[in-house]
């Protein structure tokens, strides 16, 4: 019975280390300045000075928007453009498929440090620097998601693809009128993925966007961070990082399981 | 008529895919060939300076720096990160209450934003005012200047960097666990066997697949190393931080040495490859025996 209680007590230090980082943070953007020093949870008065701070400081509105759109963009491409070419791997049969997929997976293996530079340069030839072009087009394929639909869609009886030809349905119509209602764990896994790759994502940005009207969210407040434009103040700070750490964490309360299980096997494929 | 629509279906259903990898793979891959012959700041045109730019890599100090300091930041990320995520994992395989908070709990920093755990982090690790050095001085001992001294700051980031990852692990390296069959343990107990030698004997070959695994995520994790050190040390100090991903960061958008970045990254590229690739033979070759 003592060892059971050492045990979980073990356990809960263990899990209060990896979540008491985040409960200082969210406490102290609420506290006022002066109590900052204190590293207690429970501030005297909850203010929301630091918020109104980096509010007046720097447009984190507008960054939370474009984040939002430039996330939600290439979750949609990604989706589309993913199950297209994984339907088209694992159902149909066409010369070059082989090739095909071979290609996708070095792209898998390929490191990114080697196209980092041309791409950038591509984005200067394009024009896309300082636009929404730049954060979007080059992330709407995605070599992983392609895998995991095709391997999803294997799964799916030939039966109901049969069914539905003889009834009149093209392929583009296959894949989203039959295909898509029964592969929602599939399309939930990669949505998720691929949202959090890019919401977090912030060497690309800093790469290619300098108009801070168009800088994503991870961006802003790193620049902000770093920049001295918070001017030492913690409160300041810890209320912007707290402001980019929110919508991921209200998600992953919501999708925990689907984030775990997401995690988990694009982990297994590399 | 019909028939022929069927037969284009397939080409029509990839042609966004190929597009897209011949104008943000192929030719940019091919463009990094191109570009490492030539001495380019972007606005001026370009110059062919030969084989310059790989005799500059061979000698410059800073490329050797970072592969260094890659290499320091894994020989301390890959073992704490295999023994803490198994240390945890053994535990949540067992029969416990609250297995999903726990599991949910470690898997916090995972989801979360690097620029938000390093940021995080810089305040642990600060020197007058950070957590650590607090609790350092309140049982008597000197305070340690964490991101100051050059041969602490990128063992420092490795720790959060654990922190951060952690998580991840501990879930692949549960699935690794729970496909280790049950049998094995019950002959083992027949056996005699202690839970040591059930250890080392049935559960470390059962999971060698998810040991490479994590070498392999680690490895690349740490050549791809860029937002801690930007917003923590700047890769300082005394370019003690500087990552790989950090200095083709600076030699392109720092000093507009474009020709010279796409070497570094071309390098960088080869040598991660390289890596991976005897990591999967020595694993292989362990677990055959």
């Amino acid at each position: 019975m003592i060892r059971r209680a050492i045990f979980y007590l073990f356990l809960l230090m263990g899990a209060l280390l990896f979540m008491y980082p985040f409960l200082w943070m969210l406490s102290a953007s609420l506290a006022p300045e002066t109590e900052l020093g204190d590293l207690v949870l429970l501030p005297s008065e909850i203010t929301l000075q630091s918020y109104s701070q980096v509010i007046d400081k720097i447009p984190i509105g507008r960054a939370f928007l474009n984040s939002l759109i430039v996330s939600l963009s290439i979750v949609a491409g990604v989706l589309v453009f993913g199950s297209m070419v994984g339907y088209a791997l694992s159902r149909l049969r066409f010369k070059g498929r082989q090739l095909l997929f071979f290609i996708i997976i070095f792209t898998m293996t390929l490191p990114f440090q080697i196209t980092l530079i041309p791409q950038y340069i591509l984005m200067v030839e394009f024009g896309w620097v300082d636009t929404y072009l730049a954060l979007i087009i080059p992330y709407l394929m995605n070599a992983l998601a392609i895998i995991m639909f095709r391997q999803y869609f294997m799964s799916i009886p030939q039966d109901l693809i049969d069914a539905a030809r003889i009834d009149g349905c093209n392929e583009l119509q296959i894949l989203f009128r039959i295909l898509w209602p029964n592969s929602i764990p599939a399309l939930l896994t990669v949505g998720i993925i691929t949202f959090m790759a890019s919401w977090n994502e912030v060497l690309w940005p800093l790469i290619v966007i300098r108009n801070e009207d168009l800088m994503t969210m991870p961006q802003l407040v790193t620049l902000f961070a770093v920049g001295g434009r918070a001017e030492s103040q913690l409160g300041a700070k810890l209320a912007s990082a707290t402001m980019l750490a929110l919508p991921i964490v209200i998600a992953y309360i919501f999708f925990q399981r689907y984030f775990i299980q997401s995690m988990a096997t694009s982990g297994m494929k590399e | 008529m019909a028939r022929k629509y069927v037969h284009l279906t397939p080409y029509f259903l990839v042609m966004p895919y190929i597009v897209h990898f011949f104008v943000f793979i192929a030719f940019p891959v091919l463009f990094s060939f191109f570009l490492m012959f030539h001495k380019w700041n972007i606005i001026s045109p370009m110059e062919f300076i030969g084989l310059h730019n790989f005799y500059r890599l061979i000698n410059d100090r800073l490329f050797f720096r970072s592969i260094f300091n890659t290499l320091i930041f894994l020989v301390i990320h890959v073992p704490l990160q295999i023994v803490v995520a198994l240390f945890f994992a053994e535990i949540l395989n067992q029969k416990i209450r609250l297995r999903g908070f726990f599991r949910a709990a470690f898997f916090l920093p995972v989801i979360v934003s690097g620029v938000v755990v390093t940021m995080l982090w810089e305040q642990l690790y600060g020197f007058d005012t950070g957590l650590l050095n607090r609790m350092l001085v309140s049982v008597g001992l000197p305070k340690v200047g964490w991101l100051i001294r050059p041969e602490l700051a990128m063992p420092s980031i490795a720790i959060m960097a654990t922190w951060k990852n952690v998580g991840l692990y501990i879930v692949l390296f549960l699935v690794g666990l729970q496909s280790v069959p049950p049998q094995y343990y019950e002959a083992a107990d027949l056996e005699g066997a202690n839970r040591w030698q059930k250890f080392f004997y049935i559960t470390l070959p059962g999971i060698n697949p998810t040991v490479l695994m994590v070498l392999i995520l680690s490895t690349i994790g740490g050549f791809s190393l860029f937002i801690e050190p930007y917003i923590m040390t700047g890769g300082g100090p005394l370019n003690s931080t500087l990552s790989a991903v950090l200095y083709i960061y600076k030699q392109g958008f720092f000093y507009y040495h474009m020709g010279y970045a796409a070497t570094l990254g071309f390098c960088f590229a080869i040598i991660i490859l390289l890596v991976i690739a005897l990591q999967k033979r020595f694993i292989e070759r362990e677990s055959g025996n």
